[in-house]
């Protein structure tokens, strides 16, 4: 049974389709990578998804219910939690605030208890604390929970940032590029810690432009382009697939060419 | 960075300058400014909760000030209430109001509140102001004694009404300081501060932007109807000034020149802003000029405020 289903999803800007009639499905502990050239569409995806835009058509459903157009922190307290391409790191929080903001919905009480510093909420901030120190160690940053998350490197941000998604009770992740302007180490090691969540029951949705990446951990591939979606398939099949070539040479010529200009 | 250790250091340090203060007052009439100070640094540690934390600009916390104010001059006199109670009575309609006000203007991103705040301070300062018959226009009027100070006295401690309301306040700005470093490192405050940092991102770990902005535009508006109120009854007389527009700029200045996101900067700014006019006359009709000018400065050179700029360069020079 699916967790995530997609059905004809659509949203349309100004007159131009950015995402038409795409559709697929991620099961617990599945891996599955959305690719295409810039402009496909991948994070417009996305942000439907994960509520940030309400979809023009189509159905999103988490666990069988639908939940089309419903706002994030809603979907958040259903376990859907998402990075983003761009960080969002609360910047001028700690590294552990950072991971702790994700705790907000099982650590938060009355706001009485938060301004009066009541003992129930010490013990909420305690668990959360210990939650959140082994999400930070599980992503290497427990040494550096002090730290202003503003003054760490861009790899160990990309690291913090699914620390934090993680923190809700997180059963569907997406990750918006978390390789993305990341050396070769730090790719190996996001790698890992993906293939470590799926392996943990997490269903995982990936954007990711790092072709070698996607064919080494996706279990299912789903290729857009222009919005709409041309291929779907294992990583072999998919590699296969003249349109999915076609797409993608398309492009290197047009980024070729746009070099050249 | 602030830490749970940092509380109890930045309320102790407060504590000792409040009790510490009157031993350099060379004459009692100091202990009035000092009253004054922190029932200025009073609302803008209110304002520290919204703008520090939350993010959000308000343009009419006088309006919330003059509720409380007048909570206490009219409450007495019309309803028969007691000084002390007409004060909770200010923070509730003033909470109310934020709540009428904040609900449907949070849910808008962008600088919505900011002009919604300033239609709302001058309609109250309007109200206040016009409505002669109840509120003694222009004018003001006067308002009850709390009757706590005449209460010591019967029990043998005398205090001169500047003593006493020096007390009062540092006491008040005390507790105010406590429940806002409480907030701070609280999973609510960790909210605020979240959707701060990127609204986006907060509302996907969970966080309810709307209503934790609410949350905090209603706490702020409460510290601000507090300090109208002790005003008020310190002074024993009231003017819609109190509401005025340039009070509730003057409460941002404090806040931006302090440092917004720190409970003892916005203190501090509170004391410069409220002793410059006392040290320099002139100042006075100069005042709008002055915050102007004391804004555009902080923004360009200390955007962070002065005492978390002093205190980043101390940090600085000891590493």
């Amino acid at each position: 049974m699916s967790l995530l289903n997609v059905t004809g999803l659509g949203i349309t800007f100004g007159g131009l389709k950015a995402v038409d009639d795409v559709s697929f499905a991620v099961k617990p502990g599945e891996i599955v990578s959305v690719i295409g050239p810039n402009g496909a569409g991948k994070t417009t995806l996305f942000n439907m998804i994960s509520g940030v835009y309400m979809p023009g058509r189509g159905k999103v459903e988490l666990d069988g219910q639908d939940v089309t157009g419903t706002p994030p922190h809603l979907l958040a307290r259903m376990g859907l939690s998402r990075t983003f391409q761009n960080l969002q790191i609360f910047q001028d929080m700690t590294v552990l605030d950072n991971v702790l903001a994700g705790y907000h919905l099982q650590e938060s009480g009355s706001i009485l208890a938060d301004l009066l510093s009541l003992p129930g909420m010490h013990r909420r901030a305690a668990k959360a604390r210990d939650g959140a120190m082994g999400l930070l160690t599980r992503v290497r940053l427990d040494k550096a929970a002090s730290q202003e998350a503003g003054s760490l490197s861009y790899g160990a941000l990309k690291r913090l940032e699914i620390a934090r998604a993680l923190a809700l009770n997180t059963r569907i992740l997406l990750l918006d590029e978390p390789a993305a302007g990341c050396n070769a180490v730090e790719t190996e090691e996001i790698d890992h810690l993906i293939a470590e969540l799926a392996a943990s029951g997490i269903a995982i949705l990936l954007v990711e432009h790092d072709m070698k990446l996607v064919m080494r951990i996706s279990n299912h591939i789903v290729v857009l382009d222009h919005g709409e979606k041309i291929a779907e398939g294992d990583p072999a099949t998919v590699s296969r697939d003249p349109q999915v070539i076609a797409a993608y040479l398309g492009a290197e010529e047009t980024e070729a060419a746009d070099a050249d200009g | 960075m602030m830490t749970a250790r940092g509380k109890w250091t930045q309320l102790a340090v407060l504590a000792l300058v409040i009790a510490l203060l009157p031993l350099f007052f060379p004459s009692g009439y100091y202990y009035r400014v000092g009253a004054l100070i922190f029932v200025n640094a009073l609302s803008v540690v209110g304002l520290v909760i919204l703008i520090g934390y939350a993010g959000q600009i308000s343009l009419g916390h006088a309006g919330f000030a003059g509720i409380g104010a007048y909570a206490c001059a009219l409450a007495p006199e019309h309803l028969g209430l007691h000084p002390g109670l007409a004060v909770i009575l200010g923070a509730v309609v003033s909470g109310i109001m934020a709540l009428l006000i904040g609900r449907p203007i949070l849910r808008l991103k962008g600088y919505y509140l900011a002009v919604a705040t300033l239609g709302f301070g001058i309609l109250v300062s309007m109200v206040l102001t016009n409505e002669r018959a109840l509120t003694g226009g222009p004018d003001g009027m006067s308002v009850e004694d709390l009757g706590l100070r005449a209460l010591l006295r019967d029990l043998g401690w005398r205090l001169s009404g500047g003593e006493f309301w020096y007390g009062v306040s540092g006491f008040v700005l005390l507790i105010g300081a406590w429940l806002a470093l409480n907030l701070f490192d609280s999973p609510t405050g960790r909210a605020m501060r979240a959707l701060h940092g990127s609204e986006v991102a907060a509302s996907t770990v969970g966080v309810d932007v709307a209503r934790q902005k609410l949350r905090a535009f209603v706490i702020s508006a409460v510290y601000a109807s507090v300090a109208g109120s002790l005003l008020a009854l310190q002074n024993g007389y009231i003017t819609p000034d109190v509401a005025g527009f340039m009070h509730s700029i003057e409460m941002v200045t404090m806040a931006v020149l302090g440092g917004v996101g720190s409970v003892l900067g916005a203190t501090l700014g509170a004391a410069i802003l409220t002793l410059l006019p006392q040290v320099l006359t002139v100042f006075a009709e100069y005042e709008q000029l002055v915050l102007g000018a004391v804004m555009i400065v902080v923004m360009i050179f200390l955007p962070q405020g002065l005492l978390p700029s002093i205190a980043r360069r101390i940090r600085g020079r000891g590493e």
